[in-house]
């Protein structure tokens, strides 16, 4: 990546984004870590994990809004990919569990034993290694939404269908995992981890390190997603959103454009899913519920649909109202708020908080800018091009 | 009465040789003799007066061993008196049938152990086989055709020459077939004639009866069982198809009862209602409510609870829907992918309010009489809560037809979706219609919630497990196009029914979702896709 295209892709509201995540990354993990437990200060590591799991939350978010807010492409089912890297990560944490298991097998996981597997099944060889483990993170999603978006923007499924499909597909991969001889623990999942690359994932240092990670991990995605949306593959992939047969008329392949960043995207959604597992302790098939994809989408509705910075602001809004509503007395409620905030956010902020705040700073910003133009061309003679919209 | 006078002198002579002679009934006789020895709490003593009360020919004798085999038979070991407890918690005397007020309070069950229970079965099949009831002669029948006991071939042959019944005539005559089958000292010319009653009979226990047979049989009637096998399995293929083909059928009209509405809905109107599921909750909730209502006023109006609830139904469902439609969905027109949001928002308040006003837990919903119970077709049984749900939703699909293509509100459904601004030109409130259609396809859901609450949980989940589904047959079938939702429906039924028994239950539905998957591939707008301008609209 050439520092021009980082320039390019960085305006000041990124680098502001990038450097507030940084921050946070930075400074959660040494206030657990260095104050004294107990202060005021110091970040308690529930705390800390439940932060990691919101920047997966929001790398997700990133993904779904790289292809929703800039390709216009509705997809219903990107907890599977989030969930399908989970699995490879979890994978791997079953197999450097080892001897320590319940049953002691050094090979088989526990519930392999209980399930009476004669072998490890070929499809787990290889996790016990880190490498490629990583790899499988980022090859399975893509694959797989490889495969089904050549199939299905081939033949030109668009909009709501697609989003249908997408959903029929993690309904499919739900039941799938559900099953006990599918191979992946059944309802169960995969749970009881010990170690990742010899530290132990309950040890405060492992959890602020796979912190630290998440945050970097949001900020790669962040300025990934903003490399694509503002190269000249991303105005194509806006031409996309909004006329798809007037692009695919002046000659672009619209399918190959799609392809790409829906792939991308799902590479994007594993890479939240690897992150996510070894800080929450266990994946299952729960995970593929059609409901969480959706409910990752209203996160980029809520944050503002194409903006980005709104999917990962939205992302972790969302989750937090969920934290504090589901843990208090208003638990039964939870879902009423959930459902009025589907309602009110497509009826009444279509746009987003983001989008809104944009919409009504935009002016104001222009008028400032053009203020300075003038003043600035009073001085020295050039007139600047004009930044509003 | 006589043999009675004849047994009190017997017993009066064995009482000489009992020293607990005082404490017999006053009118024992050898089946009160067999009855008292259930008292005396020895298992060998139990299964000798199990024979003698089986074989006396007593009417209390088919009470005592069913009580037996039930633990109801209680015995007093001072008195040696036995008493049944009647199902109903009447108590009588075993001996003889009078009532009795409550049991002494030494009375002890008497006990059973494996060996026994199964002599206790073994009594009871040939006492009901000289039932007056002809059902329980046909079951008692049945179970002698599959233990093949010989023991039981004089019972059979006695109870075969005096019947009358047709159907309990066929099922001794197969009964005694199994038995001479088995029977070592049996005729070949015997044994060819069992083998022909039994493939004549060609279901699975006539299978497992031939196969059973072993191989050390002449080879006669080894090919004639053979030949008798081959044939019972192509009969039984032939039987597990048609099943297979109910099965699907029946699966069938449920999937389309829960689509119907969205073809209204999505197909016609193309607004993505993700809370279409919770429409069929409704429905399902209104017939709880319904029987409940029912049941605490007007029991007598059980059977018509069904008939009370659909038009009701209806009306919460639609009600329910044009409101939706009134104050969210209009406002998002021309935008699916919102109208999708907003409507599985407002599924999960649906489900939270349902949840929050009945509980989180299944609710019952009862059958009526003339839903509950089945009967048999052949080799399948055929429960006449799915028949009735298969007409119910033909019958519906028919009046929804109808509507659309008679009525003044279907022509003007029609004419707003075919040409929104030509239909506004020419004066139809289109605003009006759109909220009537999205009620007409809510409210249909909620009648399908109806149907469905008789064969499914009612619970708030109810609606989440059909709303996949229902897509799927709609997207198959083609958006805006009724029929096409109709065979979508029975194809996706009876293909993942065909599909069941090869792959399992849930690799099947995952094959099926995969086809259709890779059928949009092939056919992107349905099997039925409408053509002309309305497609590109």
């Amino acid at each position: 990546m050439t520092p021009h295209v980082l320039t390019r892709s960085l305006d000041r509201a990124s680098t502001v984004f990038i450097l507030v995540v940084a921050a946070i990354g930075v400074l959660v993990p040494l206030s657990n870590l260095l104050l004294p437990a107990g202060s005021m200060l110091q970040v308690p590591t529930y705390l800390v994990a439940l932060f990691g799991k919101y920047a997966c939350y929001a790398i997700l978010a990133l993904a779904i809004d790289l292809i929703w807010g800039y390709c216009g492409i509705l997809s219903l089912g990107h907890g599977a990919f989030f969930a399908l890297g989970g699995y490879a990560m979890g994978m791997y944490l079953m197999r450097q569990i080892g001897s320590r298991g319940v049953y002691g097998n050094p090979i088989l996981p526990d519930f392999m034993v209980f399930l009476n597997y004669p072998k490890l099944p070929w499809y787990w060889y290889g996790f016990d290694m880190f490498w490629f483990a990583a790899l499988m993170v980022l090859v399975v999603p893509g694959l797989l939404a490889f495969c089904f978006g050549w199939l299905a923007f081939r033949s030109r499924v668009t909009g709501v269908y697609l989003s249908i499909i997408t959903q029929a597909m993690t309904y499919a991969l739900l039941l799938a995992f559900f099953r006990n001889d599918f191979g992946f623990g059944g309802n169960n999942g995969l749970t009881d981890f010990k170690d990742i690359l010899g530290f132990n994932v309950q040890a405060d240092g492992t959890r602020c390190a796979l912190f630290a990670l998440s945050c970097l991990a949001v900020i790669a995605t962040f300025v990934i997603c903003r490399a694509v949306v503002t190269s000249k593959l991303g105005k194509v992939l806006i031409a996309v959103r909004d006329a798809e047969s007037r692009t695919r008329f002046l000659g672009y392949r619209v399918e190959t454009y799609k392809l790409f960043v829906f792939t991308l995207s799902a590479c994007m959604a594993g890479v939240a899913g690897a992150l996510y597992v070894p800080q929450v302790g266990i994946i299952n098939p729960g995970e593929f519920a059609p409901g969480n994809s959706i409910e990752a989408v209203i996160w980029v509705a809520v944050g503002g649909r194409g903006t980005l910075v709104g999917a990962a602001l939205g992302a972790v809004v969302v989750n937090y109202a969920k934290t504090v509503f589901t843990s208090g007395p208003l638990a039964p409620y939870w879902l009423f708020m959930l459902g009025a905030l589907f309602i009110l956010v497509t009826l009444l902020l279509p746009k987003g908080i983001i989008g809104t705040f944009n919409a009504w700073w935009e002016p104001y910003k222009a008028k400032r800018l053009s203020d300075a133009a003038e003043s600035a061309a009073r001085e020295d003679g050039i007139s600047e091009p004009n930044v509003a919209e | 009465m006589v043999a009675n006078v004849f047994g009190r002198l017997r017993a009066l002579a064995l009482s000489v040789f009992l020293i607990a002679a005082f404490a017999l009934p006053a009118f024992a006789g050898p089946f009160e003799d067999a009855v008292a020895k259930f008292a005396n709490d020895e298992f060998s003593d139990t299964e000798e007066a199990i024979g003698a009360v089986a074989t006396s020919g007593n009417p209390l004798a088919f009470p005592i061993i069913s009580a037996l085999g039930e633990d109801r038979l209680s015995a007093d070991p001072d008195t040696k008196k036995v008493f049944i407890t009647q199902t109903d918690g009447k108590i009588i005397d075993a001996a003889t049938g009078a009532a009795v007020d409550k049991l002494p309070d030494n009375a002890a069950s008497v006990r059973l152990n494996n060996r026994l229970r199964r002599t206790v079965e073994a009594a009871l099949g040939g006492l009901t086989l000289l039932s007056p009831d002809p059902a329980k002669r046909v079951a008692a029948a049945q179970s002698v055709f599959k233990t093949h006991d010989e023991t039981m071939l004089p019972v059979i042959d006695g109870a075969l020459a005096k019947e009358t019944n047709k159907a309990a005539k066929l099922a001794f005559t197969e009964a005694r077939a199994a038995i001479l089958l088995y029977k070592s000292d049996a005729t070949d010319a015997e044994k060819l004639e069992a083998i022909a009653t039994v493939k004549a009979r060609g279901d699975q226990e006539a299978m497992a009866l031939l196969t059973g047979l072993g191989s050390d049989q002449p080879p006669a009637i080894a090919s004639a069982a053979a030949n008798a096998t081959a044939a019972i399995q192509r009969t039984l293929a032939l039987w597990s198809g048609v099943q297979n083909a109910w099965y699907g059928l029946s699966l069938g009209s449920v999937l389309l009862l829960a689509a119907i509405g969205l073809a209204i809905t999505f197909g016609v109107m193309g607004i993505i209602n993700m809370a279409h599921g919770e429409m069929v909750m409704l429905g399902a909730y209104t017939t709880f409510v319904v029987q409940e209502v029912i049941r605490t006023r007007y029991p007598a109006l059980f059977d018509y609870s069904l008939l009370i609830a659909v038009p009701l139904a209806f009306l919460v469902a639609g009600a329910i829907g044009v409101v939706i439609e009134r104050s969210i969905i209009r406002f998002l027109y021309g935008r699916p992918l919102e109208t999708l949001l907003a409507t599985w928002g407002l599924s999960l308040v649906l489900q939270q309010a349902v949840r929050t006003a009945f509980g989180p837990t299944n609710r019952e919903v009862g059958n009526p009489s003339w839903m509950s119970g089945a009967f048999e077709l052949g080799q399948i049984t055929i429960t006449y809560n799915r028949l009735w749900i298969l007409c119910f939703t033909l019958a519906v699909f028919a009046i929804l037809l109808a509507m659309l293509r008679y009525t003044a509100l279907g022509l003007e459904m029609r004419a707003v979706t075919q040409n929104r601004r030509m239909a506004a030109s020419m004066g139809i409130a289109t605003s009006r219609v759109d909220a009537l259609t999205f009620g007409l396809g809510s409210g249909i859901a909620g009648i399908a919630g109806v149907a469905l609450s008789q064969i499914d949980n009612v619970s708030p989940n109810l609606g989440q497990s059909y709303i996949i589904d229902s897509f799927m047959v709609v997207v198959f079938g083609g958006v805006g196009n009724l029929w096409g939702t109709l065979v979508g429906a029975f194809t996706l039924g009876i293909a993942n029914k065909f599909l069941e028994p090869v792959a399992g239950a849930v690799l099947g539905k995952i094959a099926i979702l995969v086809l259709i998957i890779l059928f949009i591939q092939k056919r992107p707008r349905g099997l039925f896709a409408l053509k002309g301008r309305a497609v590109e609209a």
